[in-house]
């Protein structure tokens, strides 16, 4: 294990119900920690989570994680952090999509929930640190500052979604599967050896506060249905749409125009305004874009003092890009790529590396694209 | 083996030696007491001879006695079996009137019955104590008496310990004819619980609370009434609760409801004083904890307290960690804790209600627990409150 253990540690566990996270807990109770688990009970109104769902919320969640706790041998609770989840993730989530931009909200439940509202309460109580079942590494140096790496094995690397936490956070912050090169495969057997029973358990994929995974009709309650257009870069109207907050910047599939582009290419989302209303779409070269400005800059450490060259990833399981960065006073950072990239989108957030260890990370606000779009015809005098 | 320091006795009980006894001998004989040959005999000879001692036990006769499947099933049968009946003989009769600080095996069932059976709830207004005044139960009836359909108003409450006034609430529901219905789960063995006296239509005893096996209980239910049942089936139990009667478990029960009620004066006496030190032990360490329900007249092994600021799953944790298990006294959704509905009921500020633990003793309770638990609490209390309400 990269947490070498020095003294055995007070661990509070965050157990999902999901394998993973039992697999962690068993492993930071192995190695001789004094484990203790918790099941976090995101949801309000449990039951309505219920049917179909998979990821975490679920009164049958809330039983595995029981369950595993109990093979594991350690205690377990539930604790109620809906209303703080509702706050900061589930509104964000709604009002990010409302402003045209598309939230990443697990990074923001890392952020706000597990590292936060979670890691102060178990501080609190006397534990040393969080334990949960990320695949990441947090790595000591030698002078006892923490780093965060990406996982041993980079297939399954989930550095992206923790790269919001900070050196404080980072301290009180075990991944007991970051270290190791495993296939998910490996995870179950594991799991099955230990006689945890989730180690069948279906892996959640989407977002565990949208059970049936319809997050545009999870939005449409929120948001509501109205029309709008969607046109091409020069304002033609192309189609229509029941809500701009429906797309993605990048997005292809599901536009749903009758007429093929001129060209007979396929066309792609290219910007998103709330304030019309309006979805304009053009051809993939549109897409490409040559540096962001992106706002809440988070550092693992201290931040930069000046620009440095860095690799970066734009979005979850994305690749990496080689840029340029750079801090602007306290709030903000700008981004150059050395080579324009596609598909970046507004709230996501932009993870800086160097080499495998999380420099930072900022929410996207604003890129810049290499072709500037045209201006609606409207506003062309 | 070594439980710890064990104050959850109102959740379960250690069941006594001779209950345990009683049962293994039963779980080797053979025999459905429904069948007619000798070994149905001998098992229907062991069933009746343990209602015989329940029924002796309580106050009730024999033939009073309705095995069930423990306290939930007794409440339900009570409470949807009597509306049912009353409501099939006269359309009328649609309200129930019910106390809030039940437990949700009684509050559940009338809630289902108002929101898919047509009842209308009127929710019992109780004193500072969590106590329904048999003043307020005539006027709540007088209202309007010919379309009660049943009363349900608990024993002794499980949170805080409150006594109820049943015999005077009983009084008031007989002299218009309504029957009503008392769960007396926790009441058996700590107080004097006398069926017959008590004027009830119906009562609710469980076995693991006193003694005996989880998954047996009773409702003891006058001559006179004939709830629909829930379970239809062979006809057992007056055709009120059908399904094979399980032999080993009704005498164990049996068993167990005969000595806690023989040994309820001594318990109340040794476990109560027990308790008292327990409720010394939390004023003095942390001088501000807030008693909860009637100073006085309360179950003799119930000790409830809140704990200003603290959080009362904060609580719970950090004494199980030290070995000290308790339980915050209120109901779970899905493990996750709510304010305890019997303290909002009571006005007792929301925010307090959250941080609130029942300490409940019983036969196996030590004076060392005690001294365990004045160890464990302070810091406990310390870092709850540190941790604050999140």
């Amino acid at each position: 294990m990269s947490e070498t253990l020095a003294r055995p540690l007070k661990v509070l566990a965050a157990m999902s119900g999901g394998v993973d996270s039992a697999v962690a807990a068993a492993r930071a109770a192995e190695a001789g920690h004094d484990v203790t688990g918790v099941h976090l009970a995101l949801s309000a109104n449990p039951k309505s989570f219920r049917t179909g769902a998979r990821g975490c919320c679920t009164i049958e969640d809330s039983h595995d994680a029981r369950r595993a706790a109990d093979v594991i041998g350690i205690p377990f609770y539930v604790w109620d952090l809906a209303e703080r989840f509702r706050e900061d993730v589930v509104e964000d989530f709604v009002a990010e999509y409302a402003a045209g931009r598309t939230p990443n909200p697990c990074l923001r439940c890392n952020e706000k929930i597990k590292f936060a509202a979670l890691l102060d309460k178990a501080l609190a109580l006397g534990f040393d640190a969080v334990c949960t079942g990320h695949y990441a590494q947090v790595v000591t140096r030698p002078d006892g500052s923490r780093e965060l790496h990406r996982a041993a094995d980079m297939a399954k690397d989930q550095s992206y979604v923790l790269g919001v936490l900070d050196d404080r956070q980072l301290a009180h912050a075990l991944f007991p599967l970051g270290d190791t090169r495993t296939t998910k495969e490996q995870i179950r057997e594991e799991a099955a050896a230990r006689g945890l029973f989730v180690a069948k358990k279906p892996d959640s994929h989407d977002i565990c506060f949208i059970a049936d995974g319809d997050t545009q009709g999870f939005l449409a309650k929120r948001l509501g249905t109205a029309e709008g257009d969607i046109v091409d870069q020069d304002g033609t109207k192309l189609g229509t749409h029941s809500g701009a907050y429906g797309f993605t910047i990048g997005q292809r599939k599901g536009l749903r125009l009758g007429d093929p582009a001129g060209d007979g290419r396929p066309r792609y989302v290219l910007d998103i305004s709330p304030v019309d209303n309006t979805v304009t779409v053009g051809p993939a070269a549109a897409l490409d874009v040559v540096g962001l400005t992106a706002v809440r800059p988070r550092w693992c450490g201290t931040a930069p003092a000046g620009p440095g060259t860095y690799t970066a990833q734009l979005r979850a399981h994305g690749g990496e890009t080689a840029v340029t960065a750079e801090p602007v006073g306290q709030d903000e950072l700008r981004v150059a790529f050395a080579e324009p990239v596609r598909g970046v989108a507004p709230g996501q957030a932009v993870v800086l590396y160097d080499g495998t260890r999380v420099v930072g990370s900022a929410t996207i606000a604003a890129t810049e694209r290499a072709t500037a779009p045209a201006q609606p015809a409207s506003s062309v005098s | 083996m070594d439980q710890g320091a064990y104050f959850d006795h109102a959740a379960t009980t250690p069941m006594l030696p001779e209950a345990v006894e009683a049962m293994t001998a039963q779980l080797t004989v053979t025999g459905n007491a429904s069948s007619l040959h000798a070994a149905g005999r001998r098992a229907r000879r062991t069933v009746e001879e343990g209602r015989e001692k329940l029924a002796a036990a309580l106050g009730a006769r024999p033939s009073e006695v309705v095995f069930t499947g423990g306290g939930t099933e007794s409440d339900n049968l009570a409470v949807k079996g009597l509306y049912w009946a009353r409501h099939d003989a006269d359309p009328r009769r649609v309200r129930v009137l019910a106390s809030p600080v039940e437990h949700h095996a009684v509050l559940d069932a009338v809630q289902w019955l108002a929101d898919h059976a047509g009842a209308t709830v009127e929710w019992l207004a109780v004193d500072a104590y969590g106590r329904v005044l048999p003043e307020v139960l005539r006027a709540a009836i007088e209202r309007e008496p010919g379309d009660v359909a049943l009363v349900t108003v608990m024993w002794a409450n499980n949170e805080t310990g409150t006594v109820m006034p049943v015999a005077g609430l009983a009084a008031v529901a007989a002299e218009h004819g309504i029957p009503m219905h008392a769960d007396a789960v926790q009441a058996v063995g700590q107080l004097d619980v006398d069926f017959g006296a008590s004027g009830l239509a119906a009562m609710t005893v469980t076995g693991h609370k006193i003694g005996g096996p989880y998954g047996i209980g009773a409702l003891l239910l006058g001559r006179d009434y004939a709830p629909v049942p829930l379970l239809h089936g062979g006809g057992q139990e007056r055709d009120v609760r059908s399904g094979t009667l399980d032999v080993p478990a009704i005498a164990a029960f049996a068993v167990a409801a005969d000595l806690a009620v023989a040994g309820r004066a001594d318990f109340a006496r040794d476990v109560g004083a027990l308790r008292d030190r327990v409720i010394s032990v939390v004023r003095s360490v942390v001088p501000d904890a807030v008693l909860g329900g009637d100073p006085v007249d309360r179950l003799p092994a119930n000790a409830h307290f809140a704990f200003p600021g603290c959080e009362g799953d904060s609580l719970l944790l950090l004494l199980d960690a030290a070995g000290v298990q308790c339980s915050t006294g209120s109901a779970c959704t899905a493990g996750v804790a709510q304010p305890s509905h019997v303290l909002l009921a009571s006005g007792v500020d929301p925010d307090l209600a959250r941080g609130t633990l029942r300490f409940s003793l019983g036969h196996t309770s030590t004076k060392a627990e005690v001294d365990a638990l004045e160890a464990a609490l302070g810091p406990a209390v310390e870092r709850a409150r540190a941790a604050g309400l999140t």
